[in-house]
């Protein structure tokens, strides 16, 4: 078994599926070229495609980065509040939001190189395509019709070659995209049934609890100036008449 | 002869490392199958570079077909198994 082997089975099946559609050479000439034009223009929807998965991708990472200085800061206020119940579940929370992040990062990175790929070979195949139309031209004019027809099938298999190649690429390209929205969407559901805390509407579990136990806290405190109050017989002066 | 790496381009090789293509092709096998993961991606960043570094990139207005085609620079162990198994370069 061969990888490599198995790659050019890959792109002469493209191949032959490019240049099924035509019958004669001057069909299979005009064919081509419609292909290529096809792919330039399916290039280019493409690399629209990827931006916009990219700035979602942004977003999602800024939010959840907001997300991180607020979870440390009401795992702080539990710790203070005496409720390491809640400090953990509000560090959990972080250390998964911080997990979220890396994946993130690296995919906006995966992301911005193969933008960078199909911008290259979107010019790569530009230039063949031009190369072709000079050739076919050329040597039209310069052999035989049937030296000709020779010499334009050789550019003819070279140029199917890139034709899809660009075509796999954009494939692969079209599938990563793919999983990305599924996962930027995954992402959004989380936070849409609290896995992640709420960051729409401020409040969540982690605060109400923390409003609970800082009430409780407060309570507590009073109670104790009282008692402590009592104690000592002192007693705040009142007003006169009371 | 001529190496297409897939997404990148072609590059002219000279005919002994087309012997040694040859075998990074068995040793890549060996490292799918294995499942190694870190290794296939060493391996293969390793064999890219070497065809970078030792080959002419065939100028654009070239028109030819390869002799040996490459998978893309950033290729997964997914992506390589399922290209061997005939099921083309996207899983699935």
């Amino acid at each position: 078994m061969s990888l490599f082997g198995q790659m050019m089975t890959i792109i002469r099946a493209k191949i032959s599926a490019l240049l099924s559609g035509a019958e004669n050479p001057e069909e299979t000439l005009e064919y081509a070229y419609q292909r290529q034009l096809e792919l330039l223009q399916k290039v280019r929807m493409n690399m629209v495609n990827v931006v916009a998965s990219k700035r979602r991708l942004e977003a999602q990472l800024a939010s959840l980065e907001n997300q991180l200085s607020r979870l440390d800061d009401q795992a702080r206020q539990a710790l203070q509040a005496g409720r390491e119940d809640l400090a953990r579940l509000a560090l959990e929370r972080k250390v998964f939001a911080q997990q979220q992040i890396a994946a993130l990062e690296a995919q906006v990175q995966d992301l911005t190189e193969q933008q960078n790929r199909l911008i290259e070979a979107e010019q790569r195949l530009r230039q063949k395509v031009e190369a072709f139309r000079t050739r076919k031209e050329i040597i039209k004019a310069q052999y035989s019709a049937a030296e000709a027809q020779a010499r334009i099938n050789e550019a003819i298999t070279g140029l199917s070659e890139e034709l899809a190649d660009v075509g796999l690429a954009i494939e692969r390209a079209e599938e990563k995209t793919a999983r990305l929205k599924a996962r930027a969407e995954a992402i959004d559901e989380l936070v849409a049934a609290g896995a992640l805390p709420d960051y729409l509407t401020g409040r969540d579990v982690i605060d109400r609890e923390l409003g609970q136990a800082q009430l409780q806290a407060g309570v507590e405190a009073e109670l104790a100036r009282l008692k402590t109050e009592l104690q000592s017989g002192q007693r705040p002066a009142l007003k006169e008449g009371e | 002869m001529i190496v297409r790496i897939s997404g990148e381009g072609q590059y002219r090789l000279s005919d002994e490392a087309a012997r040694r293509l040859n075998e990074l092709d068995n040793e890549l096998v060996r490292l799918v199958e294995s499942a190694d993961e870190a290794g296939f991606r060493a391996r293969f960043r390793e064999l890219i570079e070497w065809v970078r570094s030792q080959g002419q990139p065939v100028p654009p207005d070239e028109l030819v077909a390869s002799d040996v085609i490459l998978p893309p620079p950033d290729v997964t162990l997914e992506e390589a198994r399922s290209v061997f198994q005939g099921e083309g370069l996207v899983p699935g």
